[in-house]
């Protein structure tokens, strides 16, 4: 039961975008067409996991037997840092297909905040391993859900006639708010 | 101060402004700044990882290896924020409650490995300080500003003193869309009245 909580909260009321204020540099600039949404989606979803599971473990069987928590923030950036480089490794010779559908985004991820986010919050919440994985997973799923949704808008929006100061970011930005404002809705559901 | 000196300190305030013009470091600036104090904090701690990581890595651009550079300069700007985190839980506990998560996250702030990357490596450093100084400033100026119209919109507050009474005021920008909505018209006033669009 907890974990159906965890995955609704993640997605819907605390969406990691909206309600969170993470990830919104690739939520700005990767969302004008559906389609590398979806890319840069797939590819959160993928390293977030994947970099919660990493620093959890070390967090839990590195860090706090030694006694070095200051560290966690200089270890948990490195460790992403080199994740994602070993993801694109691996991709490149395992799947090049999922490469080429992936590969663009693989790079920015490491400043996505998304994913450092999510690795300390896992830690603050005292999630256990299990825990974290499904927090991690809903989170980019709701990261996902906000992008694509947030692309369809943009797509429309481009054939819009648009005061000329409002053109680009600014109008980009109320409407994130709007979108915002809908999710607030779904409060109080957990 | 001579004129380039100044030409480098003013243009991260007005011309390249981090947050109306580059728009950079967006999730701090929205997820911080529901008050005018949360906004200067965080534009201040900013500021500090900013001047003092931009001296170090001028400092020792030329003993990096080009190919490292870039975890090089992670490693740098990391070490600075935990001091950051240290120093902030040891004199500003209440600050750095309501700040949170956003303090660790200045690793991945965008605006520091960017002008580490493109001023920083590049430049001495005392105008990389200036440079850091210019960008924190108009860093700290832009969330000030958000912070203190959220602030005003939603609670009829700036900086904790009243202006209205505050059930007129509009919670929803207090909370998340009043971030999104807030930052869209500053930008869009930034466009009009300061870039002439």
């Amino acid at each position: 039961m907890i974990y159906i909580t965890i995955f609704i909260a993640a997605i819907f009321v605390n969406n990691i975008v909206f309600s969170q204020f993470l990830g919104i540099c690739p939520f700005l600039g990767v969302s004008k067409k559906i389609e590398t949404a979806l890319g840069m989606a797939g590819a959160v979803a993928f390293v977030l996991t994947l970099a919660t599971i990493v620093t959890w473990l070390i967090q839990h069987y590195l860090l706090q037997p030694l006694g070095l928590n200051f560290l966690q923030t200089i270890t948990f950036i490195l460790v992403i840092a080199a994740l994602v480089q070993l993801v694109e490794i691996v991709l490149k010779k395992v799947s090049p297909s999922l490469y080429q559908a992936l590969g663009v985004f693989l790079p920015l991820i490491t400043t996505n905040c998304a994913i450092l986010g999510v690795a300390i919050l896992v830690i603050q919440k005292e999630y256990n391993l299990l825990e974290s994985t499904v927090f991690a997973f809903s989170t980019a799923i709701g990261f996902g859900l906000a992008l694509i949704l947030f692309a369809g808008i943009r797509e429309q929006l481009s054939y819009m006639k648009i005061p000329k100061a409002m053109e680009g970011m600014p109008i980009a930005l109320v409407v994130a708010g709007l979108l915002s404002l809908a999710f607030m809705g779904f409060t109080g559901i957990v | 101060m001579s004129n380039r000196s100044t030409a480098v300190l003013m243009n991260g305030i007005i011309k390249e402004n981090p947050t109306f013009v580059l728009l950079l470091g967006m999730c701090p600036t929205l997820g911080t700044t529901s008050s005018a104090v949360n906004g200067l904090g965080m534009g201040l701690a900013t500021l500090f990882v900013l001047v003092s990581s931009n001296m170090v890595i001028s400092a020792v651009k030329n003993l990096i290896p080009d190919k490292v550079r870039i975890p090089g300069f992670i490693v740098i700007i990391a070490t600075f924020v935990t001091l950051l985190e240290l120093l902030m839980k040891a004199y500003v506990p209440s600050l750095y409650e309501s700040l949170g998560l956003f303090i660790p996250l200045i690793v991945v702030n965008c605006i520091v490995l960017a002008r580490a990357e493109s001023f920083a490596s590049k430049n001495n450093v005392f105008s990389s300080m200036l440079d850091g100084l210019g960008m924190g400033l108009g860093f700290t100026i832009a969330l000030t500003l958000l912070g203190a119209l959220r602030e005003l919109l939603g609670s009829g507050k700036v900086f904790g003193l009243n202006i209205f009474p505050e059930q007129y005021g509009v919670l929803a920008f207090v909370l998340a869309p009043g971030a999104f909505i807030v930052l869209g018209y500053l930008i869009a006033l930034f466009n009009r009245y300061i870039k002439k669009a």
